[in-house]
């Protein structure tokens, strides 16, 4: 319960032209003119999944940027850093992903475009998630297979720094593309109920993007220090 | 009107449960920050005893230890491992589950969304699963103590090798150490649920005509601090991982080769030993800003109602705190001066670290200034607060020494960094959460606190915390090394006595708090009831139709907002304060003429 | 309550500066002969801080006693120059004070360790280990003999790892527990830990630098004055961290060359 404060009388209202000594905060700037013309926030913010993923991404990038760092003081600091083939299969694996990208953006345009007013014929969003979710699983599945490739030549987790970031990096952006994954899901059964929201397709979408970016990063990283 | 379609709108929790244990309602999910943080507080306190009783009489028998740890208290004297062991936990627990939970964490759910006008956080389930998450964590740390050679005994800083290259380095060195990393590693996942809710409250879910300068004080130091919880507890996870597996794992990125520990050549090759050294303090900086930023939004808040004024300029103190926070990057080198490291690293890292003195003291004149020509009011709130300046003036002052490479020579591992940090951290935020306490105790619970027996407490831990941490900067410059279970070279033999006085005014003042404690639960039960708007403040959380607030926040009516948070000090009218709800025409005092 | 508050303020400052003005506690005596500028900048800082740390508490209690007392009627009153006097303050003040203290103890930091060690300072190893340390000495022929890890056994005090039966260069190093040097000779100490992290102090010498696990690291310094001094590790490094502590010995010349010699015959 506020105080009743009597306004003050209108001819005593007055917009101080006084040098700022109170900066910003002083009578007049922010103050409601009688007419009521609110202080401007956005009529609409922008949803929170929105700022949320981006929010995520940067704290995800911030990990990552502490490994690529790690892995560059580890490689200076001592000499027994040995290069190694990176296993061909990453490259095919890459190649899984990007295409899982384009079926996602495909999805989700189509379903923009539902929301948005206009039906496309044969539009079938739902078919290319499944058909992401796919690409999806087989890029982790052939991650698998890369990790099998290298521990068959005797390169395991412990056996050289170079490795140990190997296993490190793609298992940590393996655990986050799978965290995408279940993000991918929970969108084709939203999809399903239709209590899909615009929003939260954008936001999984991007995140399932930043995966992309991210491993090609993380693969050039490989590349040029292993 | 603000769109909020995308918020699911959650009928009210009827279950036990569902109110109380796994809610998703932020202020149920603040209260049991809150606990945690009390509980953790009183862990981390006691230890704090054990170990100052330990430095002042160093053979003496501490009745009952042994029940505590056989092993680490034989005869009931502790053992120095032991003491090593406690000092981890103490460290650890402290910064991570008291300074980082209880203003952040605690406050910070409970009344942001309120500040801002929302119904609750966008992801109220991360929100939910934040909380668990952190508790967790805090289980998995107390575990620690419970293995068969204790938990950890390499301070809650964990350099390499010593914390890399297993239990060979010592007691607790084994399991202790990956506890305590899995332990960090999941709190870290915790604090970054929190952030993700509290920076899209902040950005996405205010009310109408709730403009970013119209957030009060203890919001803009909850919003920037989970941004640098973002990237700093973003840094610290993979580092504790690598950790991990240093010891599980048999990698090597902290342990260097061709060391010897008992006599054996250890199998590690080729690890970094400063490595963990920087990836530990490009958190460890930003963590201790993380520790004083809401304090310092909470301690603002408090005063400006206190003070019946409007900070001197609002803008230039958000300011300040965001200069802080970026900063609070560039400074981290300041711990490593004399780690070995570059020297030009050393001279590099030491200039931002004196410039961020600026936007301090910034901060520390801005509060000044707004206590001239202000209409003080002294209530055990608005004492902390101030008490809060006086400490973080004193915790803040011995950083001029620290921040130089040079004087770092003589300082550097000794109870001068001890005595700065408790001052700026254990006191000065401390008295930032006892400040939110006594101010914000009557909004949470209807209930006012007892004021006579909250001015007791804070006229003994005034008195106890410089009676405390002023001798620590004395011990430093006479060359009291730190991090020593007792004090057997010569040139310390003089200053066991003021051990032992800082021992007796730290149990004399850890004594205190049993009054807060008191007050805490006395007053939840049979407080005097308060009304709606004790303390005739202005902000949101203020305007709530109930105390404590309903399920949602607001009633069902989202509150509009006509204007800044601290309309206080109206001229030309009969009250001298109106509400950031209120439509009445105002106009803030600015001088007199 | 307020101006009892106040008065506790001002009494608790100015008791905490007594005992700094009157160096009740205080840096040990400075013997060596790059410490002059450390002990000049730590007197400027102090009395830069203390003024700061005076001034602000003092201010901040008269602010409370001052403004505490009812007024009513009053109006709120801003601070003359307003909060942009403030910020144009704090930067000068505080912004010029800090660079000052920055260049000049930036110039005494390059002065130590941004400097080489002289020609003739006499190479001193020093390995730190969980609780010890060790010092090595050259020996008549100059140099250190290769360190074996691999032989490191303080069962059988092998602390260096030597293997004085296959290398010549080892046979005549002196291994001892204690550090002796000659007064206002230049020593340059190669530090290398033998397991984890520790840290080399000697207060009255104004040194102090950690030990690195994997990295062999150098300091030089001079001492001026004869006396025993104590070497005490600053790093956390075990349960015996506390008691990791070694004797230093500055001593005339003369002296010194008797306490070689000695030590030679006891290997």
């Amino acid at each position: 319960m506020a105080t009743t404060v009597q306004p003050p009388k209108i001819e005593e209202r007055r917009r101080p032209n006084r040098p700022s000594t109170d900066s910003g905060n002083g009578g007049g700037r922010n103050s409601v003119p009688a007419e009521g013309n609110l202080r401007a926030v956005k009529e609409h913010a922008p949803p929170p999944a929105s700022t949320g993923i981006w929010v995520g991404l940067a704290a995800i990038g911030m990990t990552f940027l502490a490994l690529t760092s790690a892995l560059v003081v580890r490689k200076g600091s001592a000499l027994d850093w040995r290069h190694f083939t990176l296993p061909s299969i990453l490259y095919f694996n890459t190649l899984l992903l990007l295409a899982s990208s384009v079926t996602l953006e495909v999805a989700r345009r189509q379903v923009a475009g539902f929301m948005g007013g206009s039906r496309g014929k044969d539009a079938n969003p739902a078919r290319w998630l499944y058909v992401t979710l796919a690409f999806g699983l087989m890029f982790v599945a052939g991650q698998y297979i890369a990790w099998r490739q290298l521990s068959a030549q005797g390169l395991y987790l412990a056996t050289n720094p170079s490795s140990s970031f190997f296993y490190v990096l793609t298992a940590a952006h393996a655990l986050h593309v799978f965290g995408g994954l279940g993000g991918l899901i929970r969108v084709i059964h939203k999809l399903k109920q239709l209590t899909l929201r615009r929003s939260t397709l954008d936001a999984t979408s991007r995140y399932w993007h930043f995966m992309d970016v991210l491993w090609i990063y993380l693969l050039w990283l490989l590349w040029a220090k292993l | 009107m603000h769109d909020m379609s995308h918020v699911a709108h959650h009928a009210p929790p009827t279950s036990f449960i569902r109110k109380h244990v796994f809610s998703i309602d932020h202020k149920v999910i603040g209260k049991q920050y809150y606990g945690l943080a009390l509980a953790a507080v009183l862990i981390g306190m006691f230890l704090s005893w054990l170990m100052r009783i330990h430095l002042g009489w160093t053979n003496f028998a501490i009745p009952g230890l042994h029940w505590l740890s056989a092993n680490g208290a034989p005869g009931d004297v502790m053992t120095p491992e032991y003491y090593l062991q406690l000092m981890t936990m103490h460290g650890t627990i402290m910064v991570f589950f008291v300074l980082t939970t209880a203003p952040f964490a605690a406050f910070g759910n409970y009344f942001l969304p309120i500040q801002v006008g929302a119904e609750d956080m966008p992801f109220p389930h991360f929100n939910m699963m934040s909380f668990w998450v952190t508790f967790v964590a805090f289980l998995v740390m107390v575990a620690s103590f419970f293995t068969a050679d204790g938990p950890t005994l390499g301070g809650w800083t964990q350099y390499a090798p010593l914390s890399a290259v297993g239990a060979v380095s010592g007691p607790g060195q084994g399991m202790g150490v990956v506890l305590w990393a899995a332990s960090i590693a999941i709190f870290c996942v915790g604090q970054l649920f929190g952030s993700l809710n509290f920076i899209t409250t902040t950005l996405d879910m205010r009310t109408k005509g709730m403009s970013l300068w119209r957030l009060p004080l203890s919001t803009w130091g909850w919003f920037i601090t989970s941004i640098m919880g973002l990237t700093a507890f973003a840094v610290l996870m993979p580092a504790c991982i690598l950790l991990i597996l240093d010891h599980v794992a048999g990698t090597s990125f902290f342990v260097a080769s061709n060391l010897v520990l008992n006599d054996q050549l250890q199998p590690h090759s080729g690890g970094s030993t400063l490595l963990w050294q920087h990836l530990f303090w490009f958190f460890g900086h930003p963590e201790v800003y993380i520790a004083i930023l809401p304090a310092m939004g909470i301690v603002s808040h408090v005063l400006v109602a206190n003070m019946r004024r409007p900070m001197l300029s609002h803008r230039v103190l958000v300011y300040s705190m965001g200069a802080l926070a970026v900063l609070s990057y560039m400074v981290y080198g300041h711990h490593m001066f004399v780690s070995g490291m570059n020297p030009i690293s050393s001279i590099a890292f030491s200039f931002p670290t004196l410039i961020i003195t600026i936007p301090s003291t910034i901060i520390v004149l801005i509060w000044l200034g707004s206590l001239y020509g202000s209409r003080l009011r002294i209530n055990t709130a608005s004492l902390f607060a101030l008490g809060m300046i006086s400490m973080f003036i004193s915790g803040g002052v011995s950083g001029f020494f620290l921040a130089q490479p040079s004087l770092d020579i003589m300082l550097h591992a000794t109870y001068f960094v001890v005595g700065h940090f408790h001052l700026v951290m254990a006191v000065a935020a401390i008295f930032g959460i006892f400040s939110g306490t006594y101010f914000w105790f009557p909004k949470m619970y209807g209930r006012m606190m007892n004021e006579t027996i909250g001015k007791i407490h804070f006229w003994l831990t005034f008195v106890g915390a410089y009676c405390i941490f002023m001798p620590f900067h004395y011990l430093g410059l006479a060359g009291n090394i730190r991090r020593y279970q007792a004090f057997v070279d010569d040139y310390l033999q003089p200053l066991i006595p003021v051990h032992r006085f800082i021992t007796v005014a730290a149990l004399a003042t850890g004594a205190a708090q049993l009054l807060f404690l008191y007050n805490l639960i006395h007053s939840r039960f049979w407080g005097e009831p308060a009304p709606d708007n004790p303390w005739e403040a202005t902000s949101l959380e203020w305007s709530t139709p109930t105390t404590p607030p309903p399920y949602d926040n607001f009633g069902g009516k989202l509150p509009v907002v006509y204007h800044d948070p601290y309309q206080y000090g109206i001229e030309g009218s009969t009250g001298d304060y109106v509400m950031q709800t209120s439509p009445e025409q105002i106009k803030t005092v600015g001088d007199e003429a | 309550m307020a101006k009892l508050f106040a008065i506790t303020i001002i009494i608790i400052a100015i008791g905490s500066a007594i005992p700094i003005v009157q160096h009740t506690w205080w840096l040990s005596e400075d013997i060596s002969t790059h410490g002059h500028p450390i002990d000049e900048q730590m007197s400027e800082t102090m009395a830069e801080a203390g003024i700061s740390f005076l001034a602000s508490q003092i201010l901040l209690a008269i602010f409370i006693w001052q403004y505490s007392k009812p007024r009513p009627g009053e109006k709120i009153k801003n601070f003359p120059g307003g909060a942009g006097g403030l910020v144009i303050a704090a930067f000068l003040l505080v912004g010029t004070e800090v660079l000052a203290l920055g260049a000049f103890g930036a110039k005494a930091w390059a002065s130590i360790y941004l400097t080489p060690p002289a020609a003739n300072a006499i190479p001193i190893q020093v390995q730190a280990g969980q609780f010890a340390f060790y010092f090595r000495y050259p020996g008549p022929d100059g140099t250190f003999g290769p360190v074996h890890p691999e032989m490191i056994s303080e069962a059988n005090q092998n602390f260096f790892g030597l293997d004085t039966d296959h290398d010549a260069d080892a046979k005549d190093d002196i291994v001892a527990a204690e550090m002796a040097i000659p007064v206002n000779r230049e020593i340059h100490l190669l530090m290398h830990s033998k397991d984890v992290g520790h840290s080399f102090h000697v207060p009255e010498l104004r040194v102090h630098q950690d030990f690195v696990p994997g990295l062999d690291l150098s300091i030089h310094f001079t001492a001026t004055k004869v006396g025993k001094y104590e070497i005490v590790c600053t790093q956390l490094c075990g349960l015996g961290h506390y008691n990791m502590k070694a004797y230093l010995y500055v001593m005339s010349q003369d002296d010194f060359d008797n306490w070689l010699k000695k030590e030679a015959a006891l290997q």
